[in-house]
């Protein structure tokens, strides 16, 4: 076997960077440490799963809530975009579809702050509504922003993968249906649809896991009250130092995320498609 | 897709299409207009000004952490892409449950959220006292790459003539050599897909960043998030600006190049 050293290699610096970090939130999820001693204890999830409190489940629940309404928004939008740029010719198609993955390369941060600018009271949006006569818009601080910077941020990851689908779906399919009698609408609901599902799927996960584990968006944009979990995550490492309870979080966070992962995966297919 | 449309149809998916680009262009252009404001409150105009360009190159702290991204970025990349290249070539001949094994593991930084992967890693470095800074960012860069060089490099290691090496071989190279002379050129492509991808992926991220780095090293990222709480400086817009043009007149010039083959656009979603 001609390649055991450089696999050999390669599994003991997967482990270490890939596993072995993994482990260790398993391992401060689960133990408490007094002074020099560290003992077992489920007190972490006990505190999260606390029913008499449940503050840290509302926060996960509103979290799922808000990812979730930013994914349908996103796949709303995105579908039709991903289906226009698909009908278009290959030279002009392939031009606009790099001006989605252009603005992903100015600072990530910036562009989300630049909304704030927009959004604020006395900011252009409501400048622009009240020269025009129309009430102006009280979103900044608010949930809402928190959906509108992950739609924003988002929505060329579910445009993507859509868009990369339909400009490879066969057209004689399109055609069959077309002799065969099926108005456009049945074409495409009963075709292009059901071809494409693999990668609304695909789009769903990449726009909802960012989502529901992002701090930098609510913090940015949203107001105190629209605390996400990956807040109180964040909060635990870099405020209070508590990193069984941070861990624990995390644990039950990637549990949500391979679980979802597992569901919308392709069985087939053992390459992750991005 | 070549159906007829009706002209109402077209006007409705340019005016669909308007509104969409307008949605993901309205924040950048309130960033490049901001870096030529005179004023340096964000809600006032006080006219043009290219002041922010000027004394962007005495900060201090915007150019040492734009130098620290860029170092961060470069070598995180081409070590990621030498580990990610040799892996794939690993993985690729690994038969049974075990390549599945280590390919799962591969994909785990990719797939993990950043705040998990962040705080993982965070947890590695404290728990053996490793002490934190440039070091530990770079390690970090380059974890969270990997699975991307090996995601761009595998494919073309699968679409290869597997005869190539056995021939190359038969004719009397050492195995070593074979690799480096015969399946490294073969996959250059998506090594260097892997490469920019590597690069994109590091000047790209925060979160991973902000739970990894030392006290002092800041990168362009780390220092607009602490921006973020006391205001902006408009030296930052400045300087993305600048960055933004960059990367249009690069993108314009690949896509005249590949507009020729008819090339699709380069695959990140």
């Amino acid at each position: 076997m001609k390649y055991k050293g450089i696999t050999y290699s390669y599994v003991v610096y997967a482990f270490t960077f890939f596993l072995a970090p993994l482990l260790l939130i398993l391992f401060y999820s689960l133990t408490a440490s007094d002074g020099g001693s560290v003992s077992f204890t489920l007190e972490n999830f006990t505190r999260f799963f606390d029913f008499s409190n449940p503050q840290y489940m509302k926060v996960l629940g509103n979290s799922f809530r808000i990812a979730g309404i930013a994914t349908l928004l996103c796949l709303l939008l995105g579908y039709p975009m991903a289906y226009i740029l698909a009908s278009l010719k290959p030279r002009l198609r392939a031009f606009l579809s790099l001006l989605f993955i252009l603005p992903m390369w100015m600072n990530f941060l910036l562009r989300t702050y630049a909304w704030m600018s927009l959004l604020e009271t006395n900011g252009i949006i409501n400048t622009l509504l009240s020269k025009l006569g129309l009430p102006a818009l009280q979103i900044m601080y608010t949930e809402k922003a928190v959906i509108l910077g992950m739609v924003y941020n988002f929505l060329p990851f579910m445009i993507l993968p859509i868009y990369n689908t339909l400009i490879k779906l066969d057209p004689s399919l399109l055609n069959a249906s077309d002799d065969l009698g099926a108005s456009p609408w049945q074409t495409f609901t009963r075709v292009t649809l059901p071809l494409s599902k693999p990668a609304i799927l695909s789009g769903i996960n990449m726009v909802f896991m960012p989502s529901v584990t992002t701090f930098v968006i609510s913090r940015l944009l949203g107001g105190s009250s629209t605390a996400l979990i990956g807040d109180i995550i964040e909060k635990q490492f870099k405020l209070v130092d508590d990193k069984g309870f941070g861990s624990a979080m995390s644990v039950i966070i990637m549990i949500f995320v391979f679980g979802l992962v597992a569901l919308t995966r392709e069985k087939d297919s053992e390459e992750v498609s991005l | 897709m070549n159906r007829r449309k009706s002209r109402l149809m077209r006007v409705t998916s340019g005016v669909y299409a308007a509104f969409i680009f307008l949605f993901l262009y309205a924040p950048i252009a309130v960033l490049i207009a901001l870096s030529f404001n005179e004023s340096k409150l964000r809600s006032s105009w006080g006219g043009f000004s290219l002041k922010w360009y000027a004394s962007l190159l005495q900060n201090d702290r915007i150019i040492s952490a734009l130098g620290t991204t860029l170092l961060l970025a470069l070598l995180s990349a081409a070590i990621a892409t030498v580990i990610g290249t040799a892996a794939a070539i690993g993985l690729h001949n690994l038969r049974g449950p075990f390549r599945s094994v280590l390919l799962n593991l591969t994909y785990i930084p990719m797939l993990n959220p950043d705040i998990v992967t962040g705080v993982a890693l965070l947890l590695l470095f404290t728990f053996v006292g490793y002490s934190m800074g440039f070091s530990s960012l770079l390690l970090s860069h380059i974890a969270f790459n990997i699975p991307y060089v090996v995601m761009s490099v595998l494919p073309k290691l699968k679409q290869m003539n597997p005869n190539l090496l056995d021939a190359a071989m038969d004719l009397g190279m050492k195995p070593a050599t074979a690799i480096t002379k015969v399946v490294v050129p073969e996959v250059m492509p998506g090594v260097v897909t892997g490469f920019l991808l590597a690069i994109t992926m590091s000047i790209d991220d925060f979160v991973i960043s902000f739970f990894t780095t030392g006290p002092g090293v800041s990168t362009l990222s780390i220092e607009i998030y602490s921006m973020t709480r006391r205001g902006v400086n408009p030296e930052i817009n400045a300087l993305s600006t600048i960055m933004f043009v960059v990367v249009l007149a690069l993108l314009i010039a690949v896509n005249l190049r590949s507009g020729q083959k008819g090339g699709e656009m380069i695959n990140i979603g």
